[in-house]
């Protein structure tokens, strides 16, 4: 399928956009996913998992500040800003700072190749969906710098735990992705989700349109949940063993960072999944006959709705996980993924491999 | 703790001088870390501290060190007549209230030799059975949380609510209650306790089997807890473990059949002791179970006990109360099972005075605790956390 002229129309005009020398449609391309990030971190990610652990747990929730708690998120991050920016006498005080920074900077680096909507994306790279895994991959550096700079033993250890899950479970999620890219024949965002778009709605899909890709969706949505360290994978940070992990000794807005580079990279892999194997912004309703729902729900505006729909949906399963899993220990997490995951994604790969020549 | 050689500064280089090193990888030679696990750790069940020298995850040794909740009990009851001591043992096992008070007022009646009336049996033992419930609804909620599992743990504290304002009901107060005194109740339950407590029982039963579904049968808390910590029975026997304890090591050991004390022996239960098929008879998997399975118990108490209760009209369960306690010379020790264990009281009287002469309280969480060195020889840290969570310690009962 060849790409629609439409493609990729708003963030190429804003690219191109510059007053003198100063490339500001550039910019404010980087910033969008920005706000994105901190409006539904703030919206979604922690007003609505408070919520949704508070209604799965019989409570409900935040009540005080606003109608229904709304305005709760906003009183914490005032309360996270007032805090005393505490750095300890004994950290590495330079690793210290500059982890959550890396930390943050690893997760928002993805969101480049993250195509919000066909019209919409910060780089349409040939390479996008390599480059997404890869970058992902400084976030072990931040983690690792904070862990260590802070010279707790606690932390230390959370990082440690941490540096060896996310590197071993690269490797099952790095080939579970592999298989959609033989799927698609590209690399490219775009072309990947480009494949997935046609008049039957969620027909196309990846995960719909040959009888293996359930195996390696199902193998990256476990090896993601590993690589954002959350539950029932969350040992880097498990808080009945090591306190926090590795940001026992943050405070303040150093914290805040911490938690949105994990809502970052929470929606983040959500959005891979859903480009690697459920369409990305194409329309999950078909034509049926006359009624053309899936030409009616098509669209740049659309498109970014329905991303953003996907990503929420694997966010709240991962909610819905971390609010009812206990979590594995180290050695059984790592027995998982060198001996259950890595070879049925080798596996899935044979197969996907087969299918493509086949068809 | 022995000395471990010099601690450099900055590097914590502890070189030990006997060989009990264990080296996971032969050719990998490393260095001990201490690591100081409490008392603000958020799996020691409030103020324990493990002092833990490890290996990487391996835990070569954990010591725990007590006394941070130390309130000189023992002392106090030497200064205090009898019936005020009753608040004093509310706040020993302060998740367990009623159990630590009938524990004591049945020693001290015991060395008064007085007669109980019937009524006031029932009500006790029916209150102390929710008390165990709730009991180990912390003790099950605490130890999912401890493995990484939130929501059970307020599933439990949602049904625990509802014992504890059934007990503010009867009693006045949620936790520390001073209900029970010696030779009969502070007052009668209210007129309508049994309806109430019926509602409880057939409000908790699904939520149970809800918990059990859970957290007991979830793959990932059994594998985290099976095979984990395994006590054989004979080294529990030597270590005097008791309660769900000894009896997750097989043992069939429950002081409400083996010592019967009040009404119990009229009352028909069964003392759950694992079979070895859903777990490995010892380990932290069938203590968990042994105390998901009393619970069950607990109610069908309650339910028989509603049913025999004696109704009384005009009732005073003050009447039978000892103006003045003071027992002829002599001692006494009197044990009741409690969530936790055995807790026994010793108690000498000097036949003069309205204070015991000497009060020592045998504190289950403590003889169950002396066994930590032990158990946590040589596992991982989950597992050592998995492993406090499973002696599920109270450490006002450790400390007192």
């Amino acid at each position: 399928m060849s790409s629609s002229p439409s493609l990729n129309t708003w963030s190429d005009a804003l690219s191109g956009f510059s007053i003198g020398w100063f490339p500001l449609g550039l910019v404010i391309v980087a910033v969008i996913p920005l706000v994105f990030i901190a409006l539904y971190a703030l919206t979604y990610g922690v007003y609505g998992e408070r919520k949704i652990s508070a209604f799965m747990q019989d409570r409900i929730g935040p009540m005080e500040v606003g109608f229904w708690g709304i305005l709760q998120t906003l009183a914490d991050i005032l309360k996270l800003l007032q805090k005393e920016d505490i750095v300890p006498t004994v950290a590495d005080k330079f690793l210290f700072v500059i982890g959550p920074g890396i930390l943050f900077v690893g997760s928002f680096l993805a969101f480049a190749v993250l195509p919000f909507g066909p019209a919409f994306i910060g780089a349409d790279l040939n390479v996008g969906l390599f480059y997404a895994v890869g970058i992902v991959a400084i976030e072990v550096v931040g983690i690792l710098a904070a862990g260590w700079g802070s010279n707790n033993k606690w932390a230390l250890y959370g990082a440690i735990r941490s540096v060896a899950q996310i590197v071993s479970y690269e490797i099952p999620a790095s080939i579970a992705l592999l298989c959609a890219a033989m799927l698609a024949g590209t690399l490219s965002m775009q072309q990947i989700t480009m494949m997935q778009a046609g008049p039957g709605g969620f027909l196309h899909w990846f995960l719909f349109t040959n009888p293996i890709a359930w195996l390696p969706f199902l193998i990256y949505f476990i090896s993601s949940l590993a690589e954002t360290n959350r539950a029932p994978f969350d040992i880097p940070e498990a808080e009945s063993e090591l306190v926090a992990g590795y940001f026992t000794e943050y405070s303040g807005m150093k914290f805040a960072v911490i938690f949105l580079a994990e809502y970052g990279s929470m929606f983040m892999v959500s959005a891979i999944i859903s480009i690697a194997f459920l369409g990305g912004w194409t329309s999950p309703l078909p034509n049926i006959g006359g009624l053309e729902l899936n030409t009616m729900t098509s669209g740049p505006v659309w498109g970014a709705f329905w991303i953003i729909m996907k990503g929420f949906f694997f966010i709240f399963v991962q909610m819905w996980l971390r609010w009812t899993l206990p979590r594995l220990r180290v050695d059984q997490l790592m027995y998982l993924c060198w001996k259950v995951l890595t070879p049925f994604s080798l596996v899935s790969f044979v197969l996907t491999a087969i299918w493509v020549i086949n068809h | 703790m022995q000395e471990l050689g010099k601690a450099e500064t900055n590097s914590t280089r502890i070189i030990r001088q006997d060989d009990k090193r264990v080296i996971i990888e032969k050719d990998l030679d490393t260095e001990y870390m201490v690591l100081s696990m409490g008392p603000q750790h958020p799996s020691t069940h409030g103020v324990l501290r493990l002092e833990c020298i490890t290996d990487g995850e391996v835990v070569v040794e954990a010591e725990p060190y007590l006394g941070y909740l130390h309130r000189c009990f023992e002392k106090h009851c030497e200064n205090v007549d009898y019936p005020g001591i009753v608040p004093y043992t509310d706040r020993m096992d302060y998740l367990a209230g009623i159990n630590s008070e009938l524990a004591f007022c049945i020693t001290v009646e015991k060395l008064l030799d007085i007669e109980i009336p019937r009524r006031v049996e029932f009500i006790r033992v029916i209150t102390a059975e929710l008390n165990r419930i709730a009991s180990h609804l912390v003790a099950i909620g605490t130890y999912a949380i401890d493995l990484g599992a939130f929501t059970p743990f307020l599933f439990c504290f949602r049904d625990r609510e509802h014992i504890l304002s059934l007990l503010e009901w009867i009693s006045g107060a949620r936790m520390l209650y001073n209900y029970i005194w010696i030779g009969g109740l502070a007052y009668d339950v209210p007129a309508d306790f049994k309806k109430r407590v019926a509602e409880f029982v057939t409000y908790f039963r699904p939520k149970a089997v809800e918990l059990f579904k859970l957290l007991t049968e979830n793959e990932i808390f059994v594998k985290r807890t099976y095979d984990i910590g395994i006590m054989p029975a004979d080294v529990a026997i030597n270590y005097g473990w008791s309660g769900p304890m000894l009896r997750g090591s097989g043992v069939r050991w429950d002081l409400r059949r083996n010592d019967p004390y009040s009404i119990y022996p009229e009352l028909d239960f069964n003392v759950p002791v694992p079979d070895g098929k859903f777990s490995v008879v010892g380990d932290c998997l069938s203590r968990h179970l042994v105390r998901a399975l009393e619970m069950e118990e607990s109610l069908r108490i309650i339910e028989q006990s509603l049913d025999k209760m004696p109704d009384v009209a005009g009732f005073d369960s003050r009447a039978l109360i000892p103006k003045k306690i003071r027992p002829k010379a002599g001692e006494v020790y009197g044990r009741a099972e409690n969530p936790r264990g055995e807790l026994g009281y010793y108690i000498v009287s000097d036949g003069k005075s309205t204070k015991p002469l000497r009060c020592k309280a045998r504190s289950s969480c403590f003889v169950n605790l002396s066994a930590m060195k032990d158990l946590s020889k040589g596992q991982l840290i989950p597992d050592l956390v998995a492993i406090i969570g499973s002696i599920d310690i109270v450490l006002g009962e450790v400390d007192r």
